[in-house]
């Protein structure tokens, strides 16, 4: 919880510096973005100086100056989410590892093939909206869209966000270039990075509201020490 | 039905708090330090699982000249102004960088001084790569120069030599480790884009260093040092003020 914090936090940092977010190999201020955030001022691109154009053909790349300071805390931020990310990959490979062996995943995340019929997703689906809500139990058996999330989040955003942020390392991408073309590029992954920050972000909203929803100190305590039944 | 047991769980969470000291392992004067700071311990840990689990010398892409894009410059623009190496590089470049000398020194068997002309005989290379910025913004460009691995090789490397330090004429200070000075795409750049490198840029000798961030490519190169041990550069370098040293994150 506290790694996911930082990241989180780290990570809204860092996409402070440059708020634009671009699709394939190449993305700046000078070139078109795919999305502008309000989140900084740090995209000016009327006070670039000494704009320059490197041969006469029309469309050709040009280079222009920053001669203004900018809002930049990625010394602490970016060493912190690699720190945070090292600590949460450390306990995710552990978490997955004893899963896997103990049969907690199969047993009570994995959803069963007759669970996942329409009629029984639309069944779990309209229960989250009935106003009778307290009813959950601590720990399995989860129910079908919780396990859905557990999964989903464990199995397919948080790999993913993994693979993405080694995509933006030219260091990591020189040894695996295959990065690069799995994600079409070094800018689309960084643009898929923040996607499934969104997504984990609202995942944590969500599971923090069912938490309290059901009884906070019963559900922290199941989490952690293990439940007395 | 057997009920699973909760009691190995508490067992494991007492033993890894016991345990977790265990990381904190010391380190050399081949590493950067990190002052007993949490932020620089990952850094360390980051550039050793770098060092350990990627295949060394790997060439980061080169792209097709049809992919060159439109690039920024940032940090310093032209290093003129600065106070203690200002007037010096604005002779320098008044006369179109004629008398404008790299002193290779150092950990070396044989120091020299290169003139632009000299560098620009040598063999060079010529790649089209990507420049990625630690700010989240990248773009491709070619570039033109001679590898650092030659002139390093000319002015013969010691064989205790570890590091090569760039000191700039913006009074930029930085260094990287011989894996990466000796990484063929680690060039000593003169040319861009097909031009002479503008003075936006880092005319007119910068490095590349294509497998970390852009900020290790230092920019307005005056001097060249090779050293057996890791250079902090007090408080002028990079991890006295909280930035990582190593950035092939």
């Amino acid at each position: 919880m506290a790694s996911f914090t930082a990241l989180a936090l780290s990570g809204f940092f860092i996409l402070m510096v440059h708020p634009r977010l671009y699709w394939g190999h190449v993305g700046n201020d000078l070139t078109p973005a795919l999305l502008t955030l309000p989140i900084s001022n740090n995209y000016r691109p009327e006070e670039l100086q000494s704009r320059m154009v490197f041969t006469e053909v029309p469309g050709a790349p040009v280079t222009a100056e920053r001669n203004f300071h900018i809002f930049n805390q990625n010394g602490w931020a970016r060493s912190l989410h690699f720190l945070a990310a090292w600590i949460l990959v450390g306990i995710g490979a552990i978490y997955v590892a004893l899963g896997v062996s103990s049969g907690h995943v199969k047993r009570d995340l994995l959803p069963s093939g007759r669970e996942l019929s329409p009629r029984s997703l639309l069944q779990d689906l309209r229960n989250h909206f009935s106003p009778r809500v307290g009813s959950a139990g601590v720990g399995p058996p989860y129910g079908l869209l919780q396990k859905l999330a557990y999964t989903s989040v464990m199995f397919v955003v948080l790999p993913l966000m993994v693979a993405t942020g080694l995509t933006m390392s030219p260091a990591v991408t020189a040894a695996y270039p295959i990065l690069l073309d799995v994600f079409g590029g070094y800018q689309t992954a960084r643009t898929i990075h923040f996607f499934g920050f969104t997504v984990l972000v609202l995942f944590l909203i969500v599971h923090v509201a069912m938490v309290i929803a059901t009884g906070f100190s019963r559900q922290l305590r199941a989490m952690t020490w293990g439940s007395e039944q | 039905m057997k009920q699973p047991s909760r009691m190995p769980r508490r067992a494991f969470i007492t033993s890894m708090a016991s345990s977790a000291g265990v990381l904190l392992a010391g380190c050399s004067q081949t590493d950067p330090p990190t002052y007993g700071h949490v932020l620089r311990m990952g850094d360390l840990l980051t550039y050793k699982a770098h060092r350990l689990l990627l295949p060394a010398q790997s060439l980061a892409r080169e792209y097709d000249y049809a992919d060159i894009s439109s690039v920024p410059a940032i940090g310093t623009t032209n290093p003129s102004g600065h106070k203690e190496h200002g007037p010096v590089y604005e002779r320098l470049l008044a006369n179109r960088f004629a008398d404008w000398r790299l002193p290779v020194e150092g950990s070396v068997a044989r120091p020299l001084a290169f003139s632009l002309d000299e560098l620009k005989r040598m063999p060079s290379r010529t790649q089209i790569t990507r420049h990625t910025c630690e700010e989240g913004w990248s773009a491709i460009a070619q570039w033109t120069g001679v590898p650092l691995r030659s002139v390093l090789e000319s002015a013969g490397i010691r064989s205790t030599a570890r590091f090569v330090q760039f000191y700039a004429y913006d009074g930029w200070v930085d260094g990287i480790d011989m894996l990466d000075a000796l990484h063929p795409q680690t060039i000593l750049a003169y040319g861009m884009n097909g031009r002479d490198l503008p003075i936006s840029h880092g005319a007119p000798l910068r490095a590349r260093v294509e497998t970390q961030l852009g900020y290790k490519s230092t920019k307005f190169l005056r001097r060249i040092v090779v050293t057996d041990h890791f250079d902090d550069h007090g408080a002028r370098g990079f991890i006295q003020n909280g930035w990582s040293w190593y950035a092939g994150i």
